[in-house]
């Protein structure tokens, strides 16, 4: 897939809590490229002392129409508050788009199963978008420290229906995702994870365990983004091999988990 | 406008524009963004004789105007370069250079005869600096003797241009400049990365999987134009500058300094379309100030 760099122009900033941010911006010098799920992109981090490569964020959304591209982000350091000071009409350069990623499922009579926890969920809206479009119904299982962290959930239940965990009971069911009652009753053809790794371990661990697909999205610390620098490494049964190109979405079996 | 012509020993360049090995993987990854056509060279990974998995994640760690890597060779071996790799960049239009590591002046010397036999790579680049292996590597570039026990092996390994990449973690890098170029060097470029550490104050740890790495980016700039222009002065033979090169003006001034030609590295990561840049900005320089060729301005710094 042929990549970009492209000056994209911010349309909205929002700030959902104290958190997270919901980034919206245009290509104004012409079409989006085509995007799939589970890709990303390398955003530019301009006047920050501190920090100096770009961060990988995820697409949340890509809707052609508009000709607009959306980022969910956390704040995670001073790289990604950053683009907190965006404003309306700001330049986000971005390179995309990179990676692989999810595979869709082979037939919309599949039983498909999302699941993300903290920022994790940001892909699985774009995941759920397309898969609304092939005529799934996705469930998704959403899960969170407390209900104040759990964000943009009337956007996920326009796509499918939405469970919800929160550590502290405060919203849905308490405890973790895996703990959710739905992977009692349902049965899932295939599962697609995204959030903090002891999470994604775990359910590939139910995956496994109940012998179905899964794709789980790594998030390893990347510098070019590009597959030139060998950084961002994860192990796997092929060796070590780059998330930001082979990945970051993995099939489980590849994984050495 | 001015003439961006430059030589490397044998070496015809269009410009002195290259892009510095490990950043710019076979070049293949930058394609999308740069003509490849339009730089005076790409160094391609570093390739040893057998495969290497490389060192454990975490590799790399940001710094203010800068990174660490421990990335530590990772590659699929000479032989996998020659039957996979090479086939899909030896048409590319430019001088596509491999850069070679080893273990032993034995192994470096086997890696660099089995380029020799490939016609589309006109040169190598000797990596007797990476910062990041256990054995060989910069263990080989540190003193003069280890340098030139391995420049001597490959020199009658490899008929073609032999450039060899020097570290900067030594007392004098004029001392070794000198040794390698005795040795038989076509060329040396330089500067490798300088090894550093990060420590995570929560984790009480430190960052990188094997405790130190390489640091690259615009903060070392000050140390390798320092290393060029010392060495410059001391070589017959031509250097070429590398080290936090992230635009057109760091470029004019590693060529002041008496660089020949430079490499971008870190840089590509921040733009992946900086080198064309920096190629087009080294044009306007010189087309600016009157000089009608490259070569003029090559060392004038006093």
């Amino acid at each position: 897939m042929k990549k970009y760099v492209l000056d994209l122009k911010v349309t909205s900033v929002e700030s959902l809590g104290e958190r997270y941010l919901l980034l919206v911006a245009i290509n104004p010098a012409g079409r989006l490229p085509k995007m799939f799920p589970g890709q990303f992109a390398q955003l530019r981090i301009d006047e920050s002392k501190e920090t100096f490569l770009r961060r990988p964020i995820s697409l949340h959304y890509v809707d052609y129409k508009k000709n607009e591209v959306c980022f969910l982000v956390q704040k995670v350091g001073k790289g990604t508050a950053s683009l907190w000071e965006k404003r309306p009409c700001s330049t986000l350069n971005a390179v995309l788009p990179l990676g692989s990623g999810f595979t869709m499922p082979t037939s919309p009579q599949k039983k498909v199963l999302l699941v993300g926890g903290g920022v994790g969920i940001a892909p699985l809206l774009f995941m759920g978008m397309e898969l609304k479009k092939m005529g799934v119904r996705p469930a998704f299982l959403l899960g969170a420290r407390s209900k104040t962290d759990l964000i943009r959930l009337d956007a996920y239940r326009a796509q499918g229906d939405v469970y919800v965990t929160t550590e502290d009971g405060s919203e849905g069911e308490m405890g973790f995702v895996t703990q959710h009652s739905i992977l009692q009753i349902e049965k899932f053809d295939c599962i697609y994870v995204c959030g903090p790794k002891p999470m994604m371990v775990a359910m590939a661990y139910y995956a496994k365990s109940t012998g179905t697909p899964c794709e789980v999205s790594l998030e390893n610390m990347m510098a070019c983004g590009l597959g030139a620098c060998l950084c961002c490494v994860e192990d796997t049964v092929d060796g070590n091999v780059c998330v930001c190109k082979e990945g970051p979405v993995f099939n489980i079996d590849k994984l050495k988990w | 406008m001015a003439d961006s012509r430059v030589n490397i020993a044998d070496l015809d360049l269009i410009n002195p524009v290259l892009t510095a090995s490990g950043t710019f993987g076979y070049g293949l990854e930058y394609q999308d963004f740069v003509d490849l056509g339009q730089l005076g060279g790409v160094i391609v990974k570093g390739t040893t004789l057998h495969s290497r998995e490389g060192n454990p994640y975490p590799r790399m760690a940001e710094t203010a105007q800068g990174m660490l890597n421990c990335v530590g060779l990772q590659n699929k071996g000479v032989d996998y370069f020659c039957a996979h790799i090479y086939p899909q960049i030896k048409d590319i239009r430019t001088n596509m250079i491999v850069n070679v590591s080893g273990n032993s002046p034995d192994d470096y010397a086997e890696c660099a005869s089995r380029i020799n036999e490939l016609d589309c790579i006109p040169a190598i680049e000797l990596n007797i600096s990476c910062p990041n292996v256990k054995h060989g590597g910069m263990a080989f570039g540190t003193t003069v003797e280890g340098a030139t026990s391995v420049v001597k092996a490959v020199r009658e390994a490899y008929r073609k241009t032999l450039i060899v990449k020097l570290s900067p973690n030594v007392t004098s890098i004029t001392d070794i400049a000198l040794a390698v170029q005795d040795a038989g060097a076509d060329a040396v470029s330089l500067i490798n990365t300088l090894m550093g550490m990060a420590i995570d104050i929560e984790k009480r740890k430190r960052v990188l999987s094997i405790g130190t790495g390489g640091l690259s980016g615009p903060c070392i700039k000050p140390v390798a134009l320092r290393m060029v222009y010392q060495v410059a002065h001391v070589v017959q033979i031509p250097v070429i500058g590398i080290g936090g090169i992230s635009n057109a003006k760091d470029a004019v001034e590693f060529l002041l300094a008496g660089a020949t030609a430079i490499e971008i590295g870190t840089a590509n990561f921040l733009d992946p379309a900086i080198s064309v840049k920096v190629v087009k900005g080294i044009d306007e320089y010189l087309d600016k100030h009157g000089f009608e060729s490259v070569k003029d301005i090559i060392g004038i710094c006093e």
